[in-house]
């Protein structure tokens, strides 16, 4: 739909909350002019059958990634350090989400 | 080949009147934003314009099927949406305007023109409403209290097009202000009260007219948009008497009905 002569919006990474109490969670992008908008057409895009109760945008070019070529450099020294995970003892029944 | 349907005659006393007038705008209205599905400036407003369309239809929905429930005779919301001749739609005439395909003589063609009609009756259906959430009928009352958060959100919607258009650039502001001249002079009959207002249902449109002009007044403000001079004409949708294009969008609204009476899909 976009005239390919004229400048794109920026993109906006877009985070929704599914309901109180649970963790914002990346969903998508999209484009908008600036970031009061961005939320409006996340709203629209995102959010159409009731996937959430709160919003955040972030442009896209904000946000600073790790290089996949990185990748073994930064996460597979973990990888035989199991005493890093909480497995050795019991967990009580009312604690859920560990 | 079924029959083509018959148009459906009604009892129009001024409660049914009142209640279709309010439905046939937001019904009117969603049909001529629907136009623009699969073709909005970019994808998100395309989405954008057609929730608000089915907003709009919504409240259509439960307005007709109130209308029927008041008019008596048993029909439906569907009657009472696609058998209906012209004379018997009572929406405002500005909803009827071309919107995405205009013509010299008369509104739409430009984005412009959707946005700030969009505005304008965003900020008329808002304080009708406000004011309906009051009213004696319940079942009104409930319909307006639901439509009174969709709407608050279409006037913020649209109100931060006017501006960016209104205040953005050389070119935006020429065609913002292009669009308000022809738009203005259909906003006369969103004022101007007949006999139906009087009914006791709920606001008179004399009575929307100050909270209108506020909100519409602080966003052309920011919108650096000058309101244009007061004129004379006033439109005649709400009594039946329509322009030349209502009868083209009702034939594309109505044609399957009219067609395959009772059809489902």
């Amino acid at each position: 739909m976009n005239d390919d002569s004229r400048p794109e919006w920026p993109l906006w990474e877009v985070f929704v909350r599914p309901q109180a109490g649970l963790d914002h969670k990346h969903c998508g992008s999209l484009h908008a002019a600036d970031s009061k908008m961005a939320v409006q057409l996340a709203r629209e895009v995102y959010t159409r059958r009731q996937e959430g109760c709160s919003l955040w945008v972030v442009k896209s070019s904000e946000i600073t990634a790790s290089d996949p070529a990185d990748k073994g450099m930064l996460f597979d020294p973990m990888e035989d350090k199991v005493y890093r995970h909480p497995t050795f003892y019991e967990l009580p029944e009312s604690v859920n989400h560990m | 080949m079924a029959a083509t349907a018959e148009s459906i005659r009604l009892n129009l006393t001024p409660p049914v009147r009142y209640v279709l007038r309010i439905a046939d705008t937001c019904l009117i209205h969603a049909q001529r934003l629907a136009e623009w599905c699969g073709h909005g400036p970019v994808l998100e407003e395309d989405i954008a314009l057609t929730n608000m369309a089915l907003d709009l239809l919504g409240q259509a929905r439960s307005l007709l099927t109130h209308a029927a429930a008041l008019e008596g005779s048993g029909c439906d919301e569907d009657q009472l949406a696609f058998l209906r001749d012209e004379r018997d739609f009572f929406n405002l005439t500005l909803v009827e305007q071309p919107l995405r395909r205009g013509s010299a003589q008369a509104p739409g063609g430009d984005f412009a023109d959707t946005v700030l009609r969009n505005f304008l009756l965003a900020v008329w259906l808002k304080a009708l409403w406000a004011g309906l959430v009051g009213s004696n009928d319940a079942t009104l009352a409930a319909i307006a209290a639901k439509a009174l958060k969709e709407t608050r959100y279409h006037v913020e919607h649209a109100g931060d097009w006017v501006v960016r258009l209104g205040d953005g650039t050389d070119e935006s502001a020429a065609r913002m202000h292009a669009a308000l001249q022809r738009a203005w002079r259909y906003t006369n009959e969103m004022f101007t009260d007949d006999a139906v207002d009087a009914c006791g249902l709920g606001p008179a449109r004399s009575s929307l007219r100050s909270a209108w002009d506020a909100e519409v007044g602080a966003v052309f403000t920011d919108a650096q948009l000058g309101r244009p001079a007061h004129t004379p004409f006033l439109s005649t949708g709400a009594q039946g008497q329509h322009s030349e294009h209502l009868g083209f969008l009702l034939a594309e609204m109505q044609v399957l009905q009219r067609q395959h009476p009772g059809g489902r899909w």
